[in-house]
């Protein structure tokens, strides 16, 4: 039963056939925020945004206003803001849709937080694969400037903001913040060392804040209607909302935009079930990098900190449900596949254990995997988590020891049996012809 | 930095912590790296990426370490102390043993088992840390990545892609030190690997540090690659012969033949880099020696035996009423001493001079005053520190590239360099060296009125100036640069290319000079040295410079010693032609032996013991590497001459040549004055600039084709305005006296109106094929034009 409703605040116009433009956006109260942001001190809209508690929906759920704290004030030097909007990781898509539906909304982000965090300079970085989504954005870029939207004294408010728009050149680690910054400078995208952190050594060595799309489209709406207003929704450590991207065996798949704290089941009811009738066999919650859960977990809240809990995380909160349909087995070869192919190759626990567990787990999926190796995967895992350079290599850690943890007779299996034998694998397609279920 | 152990009381200086690394507790200096720290204890951290003298990169992960209060294990390499830390390496914790294991394990997964044959087998940080911390047995039964093997990345290195371990140590080095980032690290995951441009090889002066910090055998040279074992090797220290910069090597040698060399480490001077030209270029001490004396019969030189060559030079040099000695600046500072001493109580001449190159009499005044027997002034360490170096007619990276590297860390931590010249070199660009335009031969103008800026910044504590040789040739340059030092209180040095010279300067082969700096004319100093030497008498001062190249002709005899004629700019040959008796003590064939009535051969920098003084002055002694080697260094050989002559002038042995020079010491009396040249005329019209490119056709160099085909292509450069003056498009040619050059074209950051050609590189030697001086006024035509 849904207890949660879903609550459209970033997506509450999106049937708006001209939202993506500057009149269709500002039809609904668009830029009044960024009016009300100008006309305060900039530490202040700081302070909002702390007290909203909005944490990062980039995947790592680190809280936005005290990132923005960390910028050091006063010290002469050029500020940068940079619209990390490189969604590239497997199943998370929620990004690219508010780029396409409601650009603006992230314009008039950028030019509030960059106001707040004293930058003159924004960058977007959005992946090269979306030229829709990179287009919609530069015309929206293009409208804010022709309205003195973006540019100097804006709104005769005496800041002056430069909106560049960015497109990446197609690599996953380039979703690092560090990495992306080299990528922005024109270098090949390798995560940098920390420390300095980008706060206080980023872009151009600059005082620089990193944030994901979707985080910076929650602030027009946390400025424009309150802290208060926003603390109404989801959980206390959680607070707001999220556009929860559900993708998989559903009937429904698609965006549902509705507070943390909703479940999993609620999404899945909201995404009209799992298709066919069937029964969820594991799910991810945000992402490739999560661990996945089972369905046992379909009615814990959709929180940072109840993922946690459960031994998995919120990501970027776009769920993925596989059906029983599905091989774990092939499921996790096929994104160690994705890790071996995206790791920059820098660090030698990502670079060299993703090619060898791929290797191993190739076997698997062909039944040739061994008792011993499915141990030795672990340890394998075990050797690159909190080993690596940067994340990438923490998620390409996660997937097999969470798979192994629910469904390890089906690896038990592969040591005999390629799972294309157990598993039909013309069953698995979201599209496949009822009968083959 | 102090080390304290647990229980004891030592004061801890206020910037330093004390941090426990496995239970034993020590002071570092704030900002210290866990794994130097380590390094204090004796606890050897395994690393690959790690490097000093580079940034941290962390990259490899072997260092992995346990921090107390960090979740995870931490990168030794990266991570700096704090007050009080508690670090436990794999000596005493679990997770930092597992972690190296286990980096170490996945580093071998895509490591070929070249070990057999690959060059660095037995001196490779992989094989001793997969050692010390792999395990035992790979669990790895997959496929290896694999590569087509070996790349070019420049005509001498090349790269075995499939055994790098991706530790960026050579891209960093390219980047970071040499300035040269032509090397980069390319595509993704397994599959990263180091490559270049397609149309920009790795042409560096200093590629091969590269092959020597790679951690493991993917980086060789066409010159070593697959020469020899390392295990096979013995290995001397030595000191390089090429130029003044005096960088301490290895070498390394299999019965009697040096296979190669390295950089040695040598924090004060070369730390631990060294040039292409130094660890290549040894092949002459091997091809083309001279092997047996000669003497000159009807015309043709034939092979005599010692005790009848050593019989005529004698008889031949005490027939002779009037004598001169010439001894290039290859010398080491023992036989130059050697030289110096048979000049004036043997020969019983002061015509003596060891610059074999462009020179002037205002430059041997400028170095009797303010640098002959001088102590170490300006440092390596002092470049480092200075807030600005003002360099006159010197390019660091083709005249002394250690102390371009020097410079390049220096301008990285934010020192000024200022150059005063014609041309903005590349060199100049990777220092970020401003300009103080001036065309050759204007430098003392140039100097007179510098931007009040520099002045201001010349009189800042720790300020240098550095002049090179060539303001030799540049009338008053050496006079200005002497008066601005005086009037700023800036640190001067001077820069002589050739490893010699400064040693020669001191050891008093030059006319006028004794050893330590000490005036010939100074009666002190005479009886100084004539006591030592045993000698009732010094000769008078005699004449040096272009004064002795004019007297050469008049002299009845003379005494060579490593001099090539090609590098003098005026026709000494013609002069030598016309001496009766020439001895020439040399190791190959060249003019002077052409004309030689006695060929003596000695022995090359590796059969003998010896010291250069480095541009600094300070002391680079080496020792004897190939123990069987049959030569005699020049000074046993003047000494047997000197017996024969019956003029005996004191032991040869190396030991008891150096005793000498430090009984003597350095001149503490008065000094000549500093010369007082004045600024020269202003001159209109094209003037050429040149000086020699590190890599050229200097004749220690042969024998090398993999480091020759590195070097810097022959071109002329001139500004985009003067090319558009002169109609120059794709080839320009030089009109000079003796001949026409014609050459590429390379627009570049040049002052107007001036032409620059290399001084003497394949298909442009100026003096020789041109007959022209840098200052020379010179006609320029496009390309083949009359
Ligand atoms: C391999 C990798 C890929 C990532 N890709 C993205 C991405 O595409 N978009 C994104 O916003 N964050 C991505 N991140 C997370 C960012 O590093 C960073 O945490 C985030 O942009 C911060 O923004 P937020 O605080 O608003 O979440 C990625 C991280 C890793 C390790
Ligand atoms: S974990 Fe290492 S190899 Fe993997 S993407 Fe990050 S830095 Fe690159
Ligand atoms: S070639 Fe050698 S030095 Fe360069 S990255 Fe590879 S292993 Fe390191
Ligand atoms: S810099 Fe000079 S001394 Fe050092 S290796 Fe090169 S030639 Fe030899
Ligand atoms: S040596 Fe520390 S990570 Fe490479």
């Amino acid at each position: 039963m849904i207890t949660t409703g879903l609550t459209p605040v970033i997506t509450e116009h999106w049937d708006a056939p001209d939202l993506y433009t500057l009149d269709g956006y500002r039809r609904f109260g668009g830029y009044e925020a960024l009016a009300s942001a100008l006309k305060q001190d900039p530490d202040a809209i700081i302070g909002q945004v702390k007290d909203s508690g909005l944490r990062g929906r980039g995947g790592a759920g680190f809280p936005t206003g005290l990132k923005w704290s960390f910028v050091p004030q006063n010290d002469g030097k050029q500020h940068y803001l940079v619209v990390n909007a490189d969604e590239s990781e497997p199943g998370a898509c929620k990004d690219i849709p508010i780029m396409m539906a409601d650009p603006h909304v992230l314009v008039e982000g950028v030019i509030i937080a960059s106001y707040a965090i004293r930058a003159n300079h924004a960058f977007i970085y959005i992946r090269g694969e979306v030229p829709n989504a990179i287009r919609k954005v530069a015309f929206a870029v293009e409208q804010a400037k022709a309205a003195g939207l973006i540019g100097k004294n804006i709104l005769g408010s005496g800041f002056d903001l430069d909106v560049v728009v960015h497109s990446g050149a197609g690599a996953y680690i380039c979703g690092e913040e560090t990495a992306l910054l080299d990528s922005l400078e024109g270098y090949r995208g390798q995560p940098r060392l920390k420390p300095p952190f980008p706060a206080v050594a980023g872009l151009y060595a600059s005082p620089t804040v990193i944030n994901n799309v979707e985080t910076i489209a929650n602030i027009p709406f946390i400025i424009g209607r309150g802290v208060e207003w926003f603390r109404q929704f989801g959980t206390e450590k959680s607070p707001g909302f999220k556009v929860w991207a559900v993708s998989g065996h559903v009937n429904n798949p698609g965006l549902f935009e509705a507070p943390l704290g909703i479940t999993m089941r609620e999404l899945l009811d909201y995404a009209g079930g799992v298709r066919g009738g069937g029964e969820v066999k594991f799910w991810l919650p945000g992402g490739s990098s999560v661990p996945m859960l089972t369905a046992e977990h379909l009615d814990l809240p959709l929180t940072y900190e109840a993922m946690a809990e459960a031994g998995t995380m919120l990501g970027t909160g776009t769920p993925m449900i596989f059906d029983s349909t599905v091989s774990v087995v092939k499921a996790v070869t096929r994104w160690l596949e994705f890790y071996k192919h995206e790791s920059c190759g820098k660090c030698t626990p990502c670079r060299e254990g993703t090619y060898w567990i791929t290797g191993v787990l190739e076997k698997f999926e062909h039944g040739h995997g061994t008792a011993t190796e499915m141990d030795t995967l672990v340890n394998l895992c075990g050797q690159i988590a909190g080993r690596s350079f940067c994340a990438l290599g923490d998620a390409a850690a996660t997937p097999y020891p969470a798979a192994l943890k629910f469904f390890r007779q089906e690896f038990t299996d592969a040591t005999h049996t390629p799972v294309d034998g157990t598993f039909d694998p013309v069953a698995s397609y979201v599209f496949a012809p009822a009968v083959a279920r | 930095m102090t080390i304290t152990t647990n229980d004891s009381q030592v004061a801890v200086p206020s910037d330093t912590v004390t941090v426990i690394i496995d239970g034993v507790a020590v002071a570092v200096p704030k900002g210290t790296l866990v794994i130097r720290a380590a390094e204090l204890l004796g606890i050897e951290i395994p690393r690959f990426c790690d490097h000093p003298l580079l940034d941290p990169v962390a990259a490899c992960r072997a260092c992995l370490i346990e921090v107390e209060g960090m979740p995870k294990p931490q990168p030794a390499c990266a991570q700096t102390v704090s007050d009080g830390m508690v670090i436990r390496t794999q000596q005493s914790s679990e997770m930092a043993r597992l972690a190296q294991e286990g980096v170490m394990e996945f580093l071998l997964l895509n490591h070929p088992l070249d070990c057999p044959v690959c060059d660095k087998g037995g001196e490779c940080p992989l094989q001793n840390q997969a050692m010390s911390v792999g395990r035992p047995e790979s669990r790895f039964t997959e496929d290896k990545r694999t590569f087509p093997k070996p790349i070019n990345v420049s005509a001498q290195i090349l790269l075995d892609r499939e055994r790098c371990v991706s530790c960026a140590r050579c891209t960093r080095f390219a980047e970071q030190i040499a300035g040269d980032p032509m090397l980069e690290l390319l595509e993704r995951g397994a599959q990263q690997q180091v490559g270049t441009a397609e149309d920009q090889p790795f042409d560096s002066y200093f590629s091969g540090n590269t092959i020597q910090i790679c951690p493991v055998g993917a980086l060789t040279s066409a010159a070593y690659r697959f020469r020899s074992r390392p295990f096979d090797l013995v290995s001397v220290p030595t000191t390089c012969e090429h130029c003044a910069s005096g960088c301490s090597l290895r070498t390394d040698y299999r019965r009697e033949v040096v296979t190669r060399r390295l950089a040695w480490d040598s924090p004060e001077v070369n730390e631990e880099w060294n040039c292409d030209k130094g660890r290549f270029a040894f092949v002459y001490q091997t091809e083309g020696r001279i092997e047996y004396p000669l003497i000159r019969e009807n015309g043709e030189l034939r092979v005599a035996s010692w005790p009848e060559a050593i019989d005529v030079a004698a008889r031949g040099l005490a027939e002779a009423s009037s004598h001169a000695v010439l001894v290039g600046g290859r010398s080491t500072v023992e036989d130059a001493y050697a030289y110096a001493r048979f000049a004036r109580a043997a020969l019983r001449t002061d015509d003596i001079d060891f610059r074999a190159r462009a020179l002037s009499d205002e430059e041997h005044a400028f170095l009797a005053s303010l640098v002959a027997g001088s102590p170490v002034s300006v440092s390596y360490e002092k470049l480092e520190s200075a807030p600005i170096v003002l360099l006159v007619s010197f390019e660091p990276e083709d005249e002394s590239p250690i102390v371009f590297l020097r410079l390049r860390k220096a301008a990285r931590a934010g020192t000024r360099v200022v150059s005063v010249g014609a041309v903005r070199s590349k060199g100049s660009e990777k220092v970020a060296a401003e300009m103080v335009w001036c065309a050759p031969g204007d430098e003392a103008a140039a100097l007179a009125s510098l931007p009040a800026d520099i002045l201001a910044a010349l009189a800042h504590s720790g300020a240098v100036i550095m002049v090179g040789e060539r303001a030799a040739l540049s009338a008053g340059a050496l006079s200005a640069v002497a008066a601005l030092a005086d009037r700023t209180g800036a640190a001067l040095a001077w820069v002589p290319r050739r490893a010699g010279e400064r040693g020669a300067l001191d050891a008093g082969a030059i006319a006028g000079l004794l050893p330590g700096g000490r005036p010939l004319s100074d009666a002190q100093a005479r009886a100084e040295v004539s006591e030592l030497w045993g000698v009732d008498s010094l000769p008078h001062p005699g004449a040096s410079g272009d004064a002795l190249l004019a007297r050469l002709g008049t002299v009845e005899a003379a005494v060579v010693g490593g001099v090539e004629l090609a590098d003098y700019p005026q026709d000494v040959r013609a002069a030598l032609e016309r001496v009766g008796f020439i001895v020439s003590l040399e190791n190959h064939h060249s003019a002077v032996t052409e004309l030689a009535s006695v060929v003596l051969p000695v022995a090359v920098v590796t059969e003998k013991a010896g010291t250069f003084l480095d541009w600094e002055g300070r002391p680079r002694p080496f020792t004897r590497v190939l123990r069987d080697a049959l030569t005699m260094p020049d000074a046993q050989v003047l000494g047997m001459i000197a017996d024969a002559m019956d003029r005996p002038v004191g032991p040869s042995d190396v030991n008891v040549l150096r005793a000498e020079l430090g009984t003597l010491g350095p001149w503490r009396g008065a000094r000549l004055e500093a010369p007082r040249v004045p600024v020269g005329p202003r001159r209109d019209g094209l003037v050429l600039a040149s000086w020699r490119q590190l890599l050229d056709s200097g004749v220690l160099q042969e024998g090398e084709p993999h480091l020759a085909a590195t070097a810097r292509p022959t071109v002329v450069m001139v500004s985009d305005a003067t090319a558009r003056r002169l109609g120059l498009t794709e080839t320009a040619t030089l009109h000079g006296p003796a001949g026409i050059v014609t050459l590429p074209v390379e627009i570049a950051d040049v002052a107007e109106s001036v032409v620059w050609v290399p001084m003497n590189s394949p298909g442009c030697h100026i003096y020789r094929d041109l007959g022209a001086r840098p200052g020379d006024i010179i006609r320029v035509t496009a390309g083949g034009a009359l």
